[in-house]
């Protein structure tokens, strides 16, 4: 009020902003696309498949931990969920194509999905992790005990068979191509829901619930729809990777799986959208590089140890703390 | 007879396990005023803040707003039907930058906040308004400013900006002015008395020489309780006003009474 403000001028720096900020993901989406499409010639296509999986389940985490302000210790039961069933049904029907299984375990992990936020989102912080680790907890012995899982020795031997009818998927490219499709349609989707009006109602919620109440939003239909979205896009994370491996197994649904991926996005950097793909990138390296040496029974170990040197020293993970690197020193 | 009247309660009760933090609050707030609810600390005036927005659901009571029983709808319905609260604490969103503060709030009315594949960029189209509330409260400078970065007074401006962006009928302010220096009390009056114009406020508020400078009318709390509702002047003048400030009014006491008017109470 005391000096004269040119308001356009303001407007126009905003907008200007806006284009910028969206070209530089733009530039960053491009050059993370052109290494991905390029890595199955440099690497072990296999590999990459479980990284990209693994960072899949990753941002499907995110958008519920870093976006919305929820800690899941059950996102286990989705991937496993979503695992089992695309398992079960490329493995008993044959007529089946591989996108069809993949369609219903994401289905089907969506709805588990949303049965566990109708129980649980009410609560708050702690509570609602614990209440999550409950319900996963319940299916993780559902699963046990089930036939169709095959129990302790999983479910082996799925068929990777073909995408739409016509694609081989048996080759490693085939697959790895298909899984990156995927990856990037999810990444991308991830991307648009963090900025569109719904990612705005979730990033206040998340920066102070009771004002975005005030304001008139009804914050447990917001925080649930994040919740059955993560679920879904988890799922569909444990059906890829039941395609890939050609095994669905009890790993998946245990409770040590939901802990890891609540690992790689802190370790990657919780509320970015490239942190939780460098930190699955980073910790199934770390996985296999460990395993492969005289290290191998200390994997758990030296992971836990990187646990507590981020949430001591680096809290906003690999890519947050190059972002704040940047803006300091780049302007 | 409740058509004068933007705000009632009826019997108003809020107990915790062995404590009655409200007992029996009949409030009747008038169309236009600004009205105080004072008290000394515990008498329960945010606890009264928290009932009329549902942050905490009454043991007994009915709250009326322009005649309709509003007792059991949800915090975020009756905001949406323009009972809008401030809170004590500056309540904004932190990460966010200014502009982006009062658009959560413009946002609330565009119906698109399910819309989770919409672009971002179809909000712009608020931008204009939120420049003029920014601008409304001495903020349109900072449009662009991340909220932790801004000085606290101005972030009690954006809050209450942010608030007005809701197009409150009754606006109810949790101690506007805490915290404050001179200079941004002032400031403050301001904008409330701007704020003001064409609705209600209820406002919770220690320091008296604000309120003895907008409000039309005042109820005194005590120990959860109505003490006594009227006018600054009567209000002031009433011995037991005076006696639940500053204990019972003696030696100590009577020196304090003079600044007391003045000062903040905490």
């Amino acid at each position: 009020m005391n000096q004269p403000v040119n308001q356009t001028e303001i407007k126009r720096a905003i907008l200007e902003q806006q284009t910028a900020d969206a070209r530089k993901k733009m530039i960053l989406n491009g050059v993370l696309l052109a290494i991905l499409l390029v890595a199955p010639f440099v690497m072990y296509p296999v590999f990459l498949m479980k990284i990209l999986c693994f960072a899949l389940f990753a941002v499907a985490f995110n958008l519920l931990f870093g976006f919305t302000g929820l800690l899941s210790f059950g996102h286990a039961a989705f991937l496993a969920a979503g695992g089992y069933t695309t398992g079960y049904l490329l493995s008993n029907f044959p007529g089946l194509t591989t996108e069809m299984g993949i369609v219903a375990g994401t289905l089907v992990a969506t709805l588990l999905g949303l049965a566990f936020a109708v129980l649980s989102i009410r609560r708050q912080g702690i509570y609602f992790a614990m209440v999550t680790l409950a319900l996963s907890q319940l299916v993780f012995f559902f699963f046990v005990q089930s036939e169709f899982t095959g129990g302790e020795d999983g479910m082996h031997g799925i068929p990777r068979g073909q995408l739409f009818g016509v694609v081989n998927l048996e080759s490693n490219l085939n697959m790895y191509y298909f899984v990156l499709a995927v990856f990037i349609a999810c990444y991308i989707l991830v991307q648009r829901i963090v900025s569109s009006p719904y990612g705005q109602v979730l990033r206040s919620i998340k920066q102070n619930e009771a004002r975005a109440v005030s304001l008139g939003y009804n914050v447990n239909r917001y925080k649930m729809l994040a919740f059955v979205i993560s679920a879904a896009l988890a799922g569909l994370a444990g059906s890829m990777k039941s395609v890939v491996f050609q095994l669905a197994s009890l790993n998946d649904a245990h409770w040590h799986m939901s802990g890891e991926v609540i690992l790689m996005t802190l370790v990657g950097g919780m509320g970015t959208l490239l942190g939780p793909v460098v930190g699955a990138t980073f910790v199934v390296n770390i996985e296999y590089q460990l395993s492969q040496g005289p290290l191998r029974d200390w994997v758990d170990f030296i992971l836990g140890g990187i646990f507590i040197l981020t949430v001591l020293a680096f809290r906003s993970g690999i890519v947050g703390e190059i972002q704040k690197f940047m803006k300091k020193n780049l302007g | 007879m409740s058509d004068q009247f933007v705000l009632e309660t009826r019997g108003l009760v809020k107990e915790f396990k062995g404590f009655v933090a409200v007992d029996d609050v009949n409030l009747k707030i008038q169309d236009g005023h600004i009205h105080a609810l004072i008290g000394p600390n515990g008498a329960g005036k945010t606890t009264v803040f928290n009932l009329l927005t549902k942050f905490l659901t009454p043991t007994r009571g009915q709250i009326l707003f322009r005649g309709d029983d509003i007792t059991a709808m949800k915090s975020a319905a009756i905001a949406r039907k323009g009972v809008v609260r401030s809170f004590q604490i500056s309540a904004v969103f932190p990460h966010m930058t200014a502009l982006e503060n009062i658009r959560v709030a413009l946002q609330s009315f565009e119906g698109t906040s399910f819309s989770f594949w919409k672009s971002g960029t179809s909000l712009n189209k608020l931008n204009d308004r939120c420049m003029e509330l920014l601008d409304s409260v001495g903020l349109a400078e900072f449009a662009n400013t991340t909220t932790v970065e801004l000085a606290y007074g101005r972030k009690r401006a954006l809050e209450l900006a942010t608030t007005l962006a809701m197009e409150p009928k009754l606006l109810l302010l949790d101690e506007p002015t805490q915290g404050m220096g001179g200079e941004d009390v002032d400031r403050v009056v301001e904008l409330v008395k701007k704020a003001a114009e064409g609705r209600t406020v209820l406002m919770v508020e220690h320091n008296l020489s604000v309120v003895s400078r907008l409000c039309d009318r005042i109820t005194v709390l005590a120990q959860g309780s109505v003490l006594t509702e009227g006018d600054y002047q009567s209000v002031s003048a009433d011995p037991r006003v005076r006696e639940v400030y500053m204990g019972t009014a003696n030696d100590k006491a009577a020196k304090a009474q003079t600044t007391a008017t003045q000062e903040t109470v905490e």
